[in-house]
């Protein structure tokens, strides 16, 4: 898909919050891997849902009650196309990908995990990957095995061969590095795992805005992601799990609506997938993270990922020709994150600078201190780009990398 | 651009570029160790502090251009000094940073470069670091001092 045949002024309208002025510039908003603006379609629906469907879910024989149940049950389904997951009980709706992940640490993971055992995780991993995967082990006695990555950020898939044992009860990795954007091999990961038996979870949190996911294709046991990032709410999110591992897992939090009857001798637990959803959920969350599926997949994810391609090569190359720049990560499959050292100058410094030019970046260790450690660094700036971007922001980008130079002389 | 250059004024990028007192000293009576998790910068402090008078101070560590600065002029501030002017001179310097109107910075000399640290509030932590740890050596406090 040439730049001709995606209209991004068109879909640049239908965020709002893109259209304003920071510090007194025109606002240039590069900081998508840390949450995506939203577009109209789902500040609408959420507006929608307050107005005039506000009740609470499963449990109400009014109308409103119906309705709201409706629309939450449709979100639902709406994910699990968007996933492609075969059944919509695979879908529990978390709070995000952190939660998802801690969901099944405590479940899965403390029914199955014991002293001795192993868990895998990548070095690129955020630290919402590596921190629950680190108290399950303490709590099991358990050890973390991490996979390493080599000097362009790429998972060295042969090392992790290795490191697949008779021991290792659950591999977890980032579909995509939130610091690098490496774009990490976890089909053949998956099939790896497999071979020896060994269920995965892949952390899709900055892959489904960028790249389509296909859980049965991959053939992952579990996948969890944030709407935030994908141009839903904050504070909603999806974990899909196969069904047959979801119904050996023992719930994680208890409560209402996760229950089919409780007495003081025993309770009984609720059918998938509220055995998972202990009391009353963001509904209006997911219903706008149905809203933001929709909108993605009415754009297309293949001309999504095909129009933020071109601006990942036209950004690699403008960055690479800005003297003293210097890119950090440089796997051949990536998603458009770029971070990057000014040379002499601190992020904090640059992220500060690039602000006042109306320049959205992160600066610091992006929540994934090991990646930095790797690299001997304590932090990058980045520049994390999404499909309402345009080449012209990245033109913005190298203008303000110059203020850069002329600040620091 | 002007508030930029408030923030980044030629003192303070002398000082990121040389910081000055940037190195151990021999028989520090008094170390602590500082950091601001959210950025990843970290400090530690020594001092000589004797018949409590600042002897001799000095700072290592990694960091922003603020941060460093900061450090840098710190150290050649408190030498000399005892610790309740320490104290008080952190105090003025800290509500130079945070106060809602521009505050008188005569007292403060060269400090007063900072005060343009006031317009960016997120980087107030990076002025600071220094400072709380200097304070956590003076006291005494052996765990690490963090910003958050």
């Amino acid at each position: 898909m040439s730049r001709d045949h995606w209209d991004v002024e068109r879909i640049r309208k239908d965020f709002p919050a893109l259209h304003q002025d920071v510090h007194g510039k025109p606002l240039v908003y590069l900081d998508n891997a840390a949450t995506t603006q939203k577009p109209q379609a789902v500040l609408d629906a959420l507006r929608a849902y307050y107005t005039e469907d506000n009740a609470n879910v499963h449990r109400g024989v009014h109308l409103l009650s119906e309705r709201a149940t409706e629309a939450y049950e449709a979100a639902r389904a709406r994910i699990q196309r968007f996933l492609n997951a075969g059944q919509s009980r695979e879908i529990v709706f978390v709070r995000g990908t952190t939660e998802g992940i801690n969901l099944v640490a405590n479940t899965y993971g403390r029914r199955m995990v014991g002293p001795g055992d192993e868990i895998v995780i990548s070095a690129l991993e955020h630290h919402s990957n590596i921190v629950p995967w680190q108290m399950l082990c303490e709590e099991r006695g358990a050890a973390l095995r991490v996979v390493p990555i080599d000097d362009a950020g790429e998972v060295d898939v042969d090392a992790y061969e290795r490191l697949l044992s008779p021991r290792t009860r659950l591999v977890a990795v980032a579909h995509v590095s939130n610091a690098l954007g490496t774009i990490v091999p976890v089909e053949r990961m998956i099939a790896l795992a497999h071979r020896q038996g060994v269920p995965v979870l892949i952390d899709g949190a900055q892959a489904v805005s960028h790249l389509r996911v296909d859980v049965r294709a991959l053939d992952c046991d579990f996948y969890t992601f944030s709407g935030h990032k994908a141009f839903g709410p904050t504070g909603i999110g999806a974990l899909y799990g196969k069904a047959e591992l979801l119904e050996r897992m023992p719930p994680w939090q208890g409560g209402g609506d996760m229950i089919k009857s409780v007495s003081f001798e025993k309770t009984v637990y609720n059918d998938l997938p509220y055995k998972f959803e202990a009391g009353t959920p963001h509904i209006a969350g997911a219903i706008g993270l149905g809203v933001a599926l929709d909108y993605l997949e009415g754009l297309g994810l293949d001309g999504v990922a095909a129009y933020e391609g071109e601006l990942l090569a036209h950004a690699t190359e403008a960055l690479s020709s800005v003297p003293g720049v210097r890119l950090v990560g440089t796997a051949r499959d990536k998603a458009a994150v770029l971070s990057f050292l000014v040379d002499g100058v601190h992020a904090h410094d640059v992220g500060t600078i690039l602000d006042q030019e109306g320049v959205a970046v992160r600066a610091g260790h992006h929540c994934a201190m090991p990646v930095m450690t790797r690299f001997g660094l304590a932090a990058t700036a980045r520049a994390s780009f999404a499909l309402y971007n345009t080449h012209e922001e990245i033109d913005a980008l190298v203008s303000a990398l110059g203020r850069v130079r002329e600040v620091f002389g | 651009m002007s508030e930029l250059r408030e923030l980044y004024q030629q003192v303070i990028l002398d000082h990121n570029r040389k910081p000055r007192n940037f190195r151990k000293l021999t028989r520090p009576t008094r170390v602590a160790a500082g950091e601001n998790p959210l950025c990843g910068d970290r400090l530690s402090v020594e001092i000589d502090l004797e018949d409590g008078v600042v002897r001799d101070i000095a700072f290592q560590g990694s960091g922003c251009a603020i941060s460093r600065a900061s450090a840098s002029l710190m150290t050649a501030d408190l030498r000399g000094k005892t610790a309740a002017e320490a104290e008080s001179i952190f105090e003025r310097f800290h509500q130079m940073l945070t106060a809602a109107e521009p505050s008188d910075t005569d007292a403060l000399g060269k400090l007063a470069v900072f005060a343009g640290v006031r317009e960016f509030p997120s980087r107030v932590k990076c002025a600071t670091l220094a400072w709380h740890t200097a304070r956590a050596a003076l006291a005494g406090q052996a765990e690490p001092v963090s910003t958050e």
